[in-house]
């Protein structure tokens, strides 16, 4: 089972997952692929027992959902290996040129070094499985950088006198 | 030249800790190999056949004498007293301890260098014309653009998980000596109607297994936009670049299979979003990193140097040298000198230690502490008073790096190839060096005048040799090292891809075959001036196939 981080805390994760052609329960908060969620599209979202999350595959893009973010809590992106890095752009599209506010969940091969990045990139939910990276979370260790050489999401860190692209934690 | 604010020493300091961290992890046996790979690849650290190799960035090719004198120390302490200086204006360490490298990597901070981002699917070194700041035909001076892409590039956490490594090139000129256009960006600087500042980008341009020239996807990018720009045309590559298949997952693919119509109205739009955000450039940040590079304090001279000329009129070999090596400076009474490691039967790009000090305390005392890595794996001393040149030349002579023959056939690209390298298919090497040997006469090379001459010890093309006016491209068939040649390649802004002539040619044959290919030209060109690949450009691959495999011809 991987450990939720939300906010840098290990949580209990009340989502579950639909993947397929199990029923949707009712009364939960629901995770479906996005194969699922197109096929069940207006069903989800006239939904009131519970809070609705999609999942995407790193080919699948934001698009797909884009119109309905307004009715959707949580969005889920892949990182099926390590070094796909599809997600990161899509997460900064989500925050950024969609103006998503719900929870943005990464899911997959995610390692200690990788979990700052995330978080620059607008993740707020990480779901891991690898049990080192969970213990470093668990017992706080951060080897990440405090220096950025660019500006984040939302931008709320130090800036840096005359570089205009670069800031420091805090 | 640059230096480091508070900012970014504080940052590579941390950033050596960091992997001193993980190395120590490694060698612990607490991090496994696998998932260490992607950390030390992300520091420069190659696992090679015989050993690590660390790749050290000279970010756009300019560094100090305190700079050079460093990378000796390292080759010294670390290695076996040599360095191999690299295509991308890095050099490369073949035979560090694993366990040292977090050392090299702290001496290294000490004198503002590192090893980030040398390796791995990332941007990589940003690139620039070893001219740069020097060269009489320069429109503005690129560095101040690649030091501001190299900060900005420097661990972005949207981009250190590309589909595949990501090469950035800034010429100031309208000359291209740094193939720009076989990068995955690149930036020209140039003015618009209005005088400002600007870039002219192109994109997918590439070598490797799919060489491509870059396609211009805007004719004037704003100073003010330029990561706002990159940053658009990273993310649509980071969305949509294929992860599928790592020969096909090049920025260059995707505007081939996509269209450079459909790509840019992507990228643009992207840009349209985040130009006005926070990435916008304020002329002052800007003024402020360009400040770093501003020109040394030139003497007033007069154009011609008396000293010069008679020195020249008494050395003949000082004289062809100077012919050779040394290019026009837009300050009046300077030259900017070429130190082709190329000397005869050596590996292009390797430099001992001894000759690192040398080329340091020779950019210190008469090039205003300052040196420049070339894409041709050359070393240049940017600005050299014309009186001084005679003295610069002794020095190298002693030093055994007086080599007279930058920009002909025996200034040699060549990739490490099979002696070093884990994906090669044959040595390049030992071919660069009986090819250097060959045509070592310099009477022979003059004659012969301006040729490049480029060799991959593999289809990944380290060795440029799509762009060699002569390429040739080692492979590997039925076990034996086959080499073939193409012709008709240029890595400048009249950009072209050489064309394959014919079946390859074996390690015994391909010296032979390139002098074929050189009395061929000698025998078809209508004056001594029309260099090499304007005679092929003009008679074509016919009389070469004809020189070249004869019995063919009569069968």
């Amino acid at each position: 089972m991987p450990t939720l981080f939300v906010d840098g805390l290990a949580v209990e994760d009340t989502w579950t997952l639909v993947d397929g052609e199990q029923p949707i329960p009712d009364g939960e908060d629901v995770i479906v692929t996005l194969p699922v969620y197109q096929a069940n599209r207006d069903k989800l979202l006239a939904r009131n027992d519970g809070r609705v999350g999609v999942h995407l595959d790193p080919l699948e893009p934001v698009e797909a959902i884009a119109d309905d973010l307004d009715h959707l809590a949580l969005v889920s992106l892949d990182f099926p290996s390590f070094a796909d890095g599809t997600s990161f752009s899509k997460a900064r599209l989500l925050r950024d040129r969609h103006g998503f506010e719900g929870e943005v969940r990464a899911t997959g091969d995610i390692r200690i070094d990788q979990v700052s990045h995330m978080q620059r990139c607008g993740f707020d939910a990480l779901s891991i499985s690898h049990q080192a990276t969970i213990n470093s979370l668990i017992e706080v260790k951060d080897p990440s950088l405090k220096l950025y050489y660019q500006p984040a999401l939302g931008d709320s860190d130090t800036r840096i006198s005359g570089k205009a692209w670069a800031r420091r934690a805090g | 030249m640059y230096r480091y604010d508070e900012f970014d020493t504080e940052f590579v300091n941390a950033r050596v800790e960091q992997f001193r961290d993980q190395v120590n992890r490694r060698v612990s046996g607490e991090l496994s190999e696998d998932n260490f790979k992607p950390i030390r690849l992300q520091n420069g650290v190659y696992l090679q056949l015989h050993a690590y190799m660390l790749r050290v960035a000279v970010p756009y090719g300019t560094l100090n004498s305190r700079q050079m004198r460093m990378l000796a120390h390292i080759a010294r302490k670390y290695d076996r007293d040599y360095g191999h200086f690299t295509t991308r204006q890095n050099i490369q360490y073949n035979w560090p301890k694993l366990e040292d490298i977090p050392d090299i990597l702290q001496d290294l901070a000490s004198v503002e260098m590192h090893a980030i981002q040398t390796s791995g699917n990332c941007i990589r070194n940003v690139t620039a014309d070893h001219f740069a700041g020097a060269s009489a035909d320069e429109i503005a001076d690129p560095r101040p653009y690649a030091e501001i892409l190299r900060q900005w590039s420097t661990v972005h956490p949207e981009f250190l998980f590309l589909p595949r490594k990501f090469k950035i090139a800034v010429i100031g000129s309208p000359n291209d000596r740094a193939a720009m256009q076989f990068h995955d960006i690149g930036l020209e600087v140039k003015k618009n109607s209005d005088g400002e500042l600007g870039f002219a980008v192109s994109v997918g341009g590439g070598l490797g297994r799919t060489p491509m020239i870059g396609k211009l996807i805007n004719e004037f990018v704003a100073e003010e936009d330029l990561l706002s720009y990159c940053e658009a045309i990273l993310r649509v590559y980071n969305l949509y670049g294929r992860r599928d298949n790592k020969y096909k997952a090049r920025i260059k693919i995707l505007v081939h299979e996509t269209g450079l119509e459909e790509l840019k109205a992507d990228v643009d739009a992207e840009f349209e979003r985040i130009r006005d955000s926070v990435l916008k450039l304020p002329d002052a940040d800007v003024r402020a990193i360009e400040a770093y590079f501003a020109p040394p304090e030139f003497e007033k001279l007069p154009i011609t140097s008396p000293k010069l000329v008679a020195a020249r009129e008494t050395d003949k070999s000082f004289d062809r040298w100077v012919s050779q090596n040394v290019s026009d400076h837009k300050a009046s009474g300077y030259g900017i000198v070429t130190v082709a490691l190329k000397g005869t039967g050596e590996a292009p790009g390797d430099a001992t230690s001894a000759q690192m000090d040398v080329l340091a305390d020779l950019g210190e005392r008469y090039s205003f502490d300052e040196l420049r890595v070339s894409h041709v794996q050359n070393v240049i001393l940017p600005h050299v008073k014309l009186d001084d040149l005679k003295a610069v030349y002794d020095a190298l002579v002693e030093a055994g790096m007086a080599s007279a023959n930058a920009g002909l056939i025996t200034d040699i690209i060549a990739c490490p190839g099979l002696d070093y390298c884990a994906l090669a298919t044959a040595r390049s090497i030992p071919v660069a060096q009986e090819l250097s040997e060959r045509f070592a006469d310099l009477d022979r090379q003059n004659e012969i005048g301006e040729l490049k001459l480029k060799i991959s010890g593999c289809i990944n093309a380290c060795g440029h040799h799509h762009v060699g006016h002569i390429g040739i491209l080692g492979v590997e068939k039925r076990g034996e090292e086959l080499y073939q040649v193409t012709l008709g390649g240029s890595g400048d802004e009249q950009a072209a891809i050489g064309e394959i002539i014919g079946r390859g040619f074996s390690s015994d044959e391909i010296t032979d075959a390139v002098e074929t290919i050189v009395n061929t030209y000698l025998t078809r060109r209508l004056s001594d001036d029309e260099i090499f690949l304007e005679t092929y450009r003009r008679v074509g691959p016919q009389p070469f196939k004809d020189a070249l495999y004869p019995a063919k011809e009569a069968a």
